[in-house]
């Protein structure tokens, strides 16, 4: 509880303990008077100094305004009929009082239970200067500081391992459960937890720019950018308090008025007490509230399973998609080449690798590079001879005596070899040894292993419409397109020409669209599109600076999992919308009509909000990918 | 220029008013209260004194909801 919460607390139960007293106490006319202003003076003073504040303000309509005319009628009512009972005017702010201190403690404990889980700011650092260990606040350890990260501790500022070997916990920041391997050179980005032996750093920057940093800022930007849902609850916030304070004045006066002008009994109080009740249940706080608590409470949840929103329109967006287009190379595959298979070979694969890897030997070309990545046992330097490299062909090395010429099609016509063709899609690379055809190597880019899951559970979602967009050639893209069922295929295009292509399916009226790439090459179509989607994000501040949304390892199956939490997010937002508005309006129809008492306008009030945030905290919860 | 800033105030309602009336203030151009977090980001026009703008916050968030409180 805050300071302020524990002075009300305070506040009320003295008051209550003098209320129940006074029932008691043998007063009678000015002195009792006196005693029950006291007492209401103990719980009621704040809102009577707030509305005279309002009234200098020229804010007339507001709860304070009227609490502080009701309450103070009821006490002139009782004045003035002379039965001295001014029970019901303190009874009645008491409540008040009561479900307001309630109302914020619920608040300000949700609120604070949401922001601790999402914050992975690290505390403290153990820096070393002058051969001591310090143990300092992260911000002041400068660039090229020596840290130490023992086992269980976050690691408070990115940086490159010096000693030691550890496993970290990156779920915080990446949401993968899977731990994963440092070793002395490897980078540490600050937010993981340091799991195995104690980890010697040097950071390689400072706390305002380390990587935990920005993610939270970008979290609380995220939060401040409102969505359409909460603007409108905004402006339907404006024109609804002082059209239901104005009402709740009418309800006090224009009935006893007209019950006066027809001749019977006022009965100010009776009205006074309607009017009051239909003020304590109209407060729209849990409108107000549970929006925006929903939307952070969703993207607290999708952050901790590293899918960074950057706003609630985009979860809005998001949840409605229809369309869902991707980039092939890094987002579906894995946009890394490696070697498949060899065919019509004599050799074996490992044999013909050696071959080939030894005659590529100083080649820099990738392929060259995924050959001897590929080849696990290759052959000493001494055993290469003169090597000569073909521009547009290939190699041609002397290795173990054998000529071995390594590469396309044409190589092979000038070796005299015949080349035979492969059924298979990828990159094809041909050898032939003196002269002789010697078989192929496949070399391609693989899929993603949770592509093809992901795509299918995009469908069984209900997104009408799959589409890859790629610089790769026809025949790679329709295979990796029927592998993975895509609807749609769009091979050998531009970084322009895919923007122009997005632009055509937004034409088109589907529905939302969304587009998948790795962040890097394709910002601007991730600009373009209703929401744009990065891969990889961690470390990369070109992704995060481009997309609406970052996923934060390279994982395609995060993506139905944003799907779905925006979709759960906005289920709970219709649901506390929907839940606040009938509950409120009924609850002040049967406040108007004299129907509810106190007790039920308070559970109308403080349970309406309890309730909605508690529902809209569910949307933390974020099911296990 | 944006700064943030750190406030205090109760209810979720309040504080949307807080934000309506730091829009208006002249000198803002943009204002966002983000109530679970407890913040105001003001956006101030170019070349404006940010603490006589504050001031100013301050004093129009006062009227609407004299309990809140900004760490200037």
């Amino acid at each position: 509880m805050t300071k302020k919460q524990k002075k009300m607390m305070g506040r009320i139960a003295a008051a209550g303990v003098l209320f129940v007293a006074l029932q008691f106490a043998p007063l009678e006319g000015v002195w009792k008077l006196g005693a029950s202003l006291g007492i209401y003076l103990i719980v009621a003073y704040d809102i009577l100094i707030k509305s005279a504040k309002g009234i200098l303000a020229g804010q007339l309509l507001d709860e304070n305004f009227l609490m502080a005319v009701a309450s103070l009628g009821a006490f002139a009512l009782g004045v003035c009929d002379g039965s001295g009972d001014f029970n019901e005017a303190i009874a009645v702010i008491l409540f008040y009082q009561t479900g307001e201190l309630f109302q914020s403690c619920a608040v300000s404990k949700s609120r604070r239970s949401i922001t601790a889980l999402m914050d992975i700011r690290p505390d403290y650092a153990h820096a070393e200067r002058d051969g001591q260990l310090d143990t300092v606040s992260p911000d002041e350890v400068p660039i090229g500081s020596i840290i130490v990260v023992q086992p269980g501790e976050k690691v408070p500022l990115d940086g490159i391992v010096e000693q030691s070997d550890s496993t970290l916990d990156t779920s915080a920041l990446t949401g993968e459960s899977v731990p994963r391997a440092v070793h002395p050179g490897g980078e540490v980005m600050s937010g993981c937890i340091n799991l195995r032996s104690p980890l010697r750093i040097r950071t390689t920057r400072e706390f305002g720019d380390s990587t935990v940093t920005k993610i939270l800022q970008l979290m609380q930007e995220a939060t401040s950018r409102k969505s359409k849902s909460e603007q409108f609850i905004t402006k339907f916030a404006r024109i609804y308090t002082p059209i239901v304070c104005g009402a709740a004045l009418l309800l006090a006066l224009l009935p006893p008025v007209v019950l006066l002008t027809l001749g019977h009994p006022a009965e100010w109080t009776t009205w006074l007490y309607r009017a009051l009740i239909f003020l304590v249940i109209s407060c729209p706080c849990a409108l107000v509230l549970s929006i925006p608590l929903s939307f952070f409470a969703g993207i607290g949840g999708a952050g901790r399973a590293g899918i960074l929103i950057k706003g609630s329109h985009f979860m809005e967006t998001l949840a409605r998609a229809q369309v869902a287009v991707f980039d092939k190379t890094g987002t579906l595959t894995r946009g890394v080449f490696e070697v498949v298979a060899a065919h019509h070979s004599p050799y074996s694969l490992q044999e013909l690798l050696q071959l080939a890897a030894a005659a590529e030997s100083s080649s820099s070309h990738p392929i060259s590079a995924s050959l001897r990545q590929a080849c696990t046992h290759p052959l000493p330097s001494t055993d290469i001879g003169d090597m000569q490299e073909l521009q547009g062909l290939g190699v041609i090395a002397g290795v173990k005596g054998l000529r071995v010429a390594v590469g396309n099609e044409k190589l092979m016509v000038q070796e005299g070899a015949e080349a035979l063709p492969c059924h298979c899609v990828g990159t094809i690379v041909h050898i032939a040894i003196d002269h002789r055809y010697a078989g192929h190597i496949l070399i391609s880019d693989s899929l993603k292993a949770t592509s093809a899951r992901a795509l299918a559970e995009l469908k069984a979602m209900g997104i009408r419409k799959t589409v890859m967009l790629t610089g790769d050639n026809q025949r790679t893209a329709e295979a990796v397109a029927r592998e993975l069922a895509l609807d749609e295929v769009h091979c050998e295009l531009l970084p322009a020409h895919k923007v122009a292509e997005v632009e055509q399916l937004m034409r088109s009226n589907v529905g939302h669209l969304f587009f998948v790439g790795d962040g890097v090459n394709d910002a601007p179509v991730l600009a373009r599109a209703d929401v744009g989607i990065a891969m990889g994000g961690l470390g990369s501040d070109a992704a995060i600076e481009a997309a609406d949304v970052v996923i934060m390892d390279d994982d395609p199956a995060r993506i139905p999992l944003a799907i779905h939490i925006a979709r759960k997010c906005m289920r709970i937002v219709r649901q506390n919308i929907v839940f606040a508005l009938s509950t409120k309006f009924s609850c002040l129809a049967l406040g108007a009509l004299g129907l509810a008492n106190m007790w039920f306008a308070i559970f109308a009030d403080v349970g309406v909000l309890v309730l909605c945030v508690l529902n809209a905290i569910r949307a933390l919860r974020v099911p296990a990918s | 220029m944006k700064k943030n800033y750190e406030i205090e105030v109760d209810c979720a309602n309040c504080a949307a008013k807080m934000e309506q009336v730091t829009k208006e203030v002249s000198g803002v151009k943009e204002a966002v209260i983000n109530f679970i977090l407890q913040r105001l980001t003001v956006e101030f026009e170019e070349g404006v004194d940010t603490q006589v703008v504050m001031t100013a916050v301050v004093k129009a968030c006062k009227k609407v909801e004299p309990d809140c409180e900004i760490v200037c």
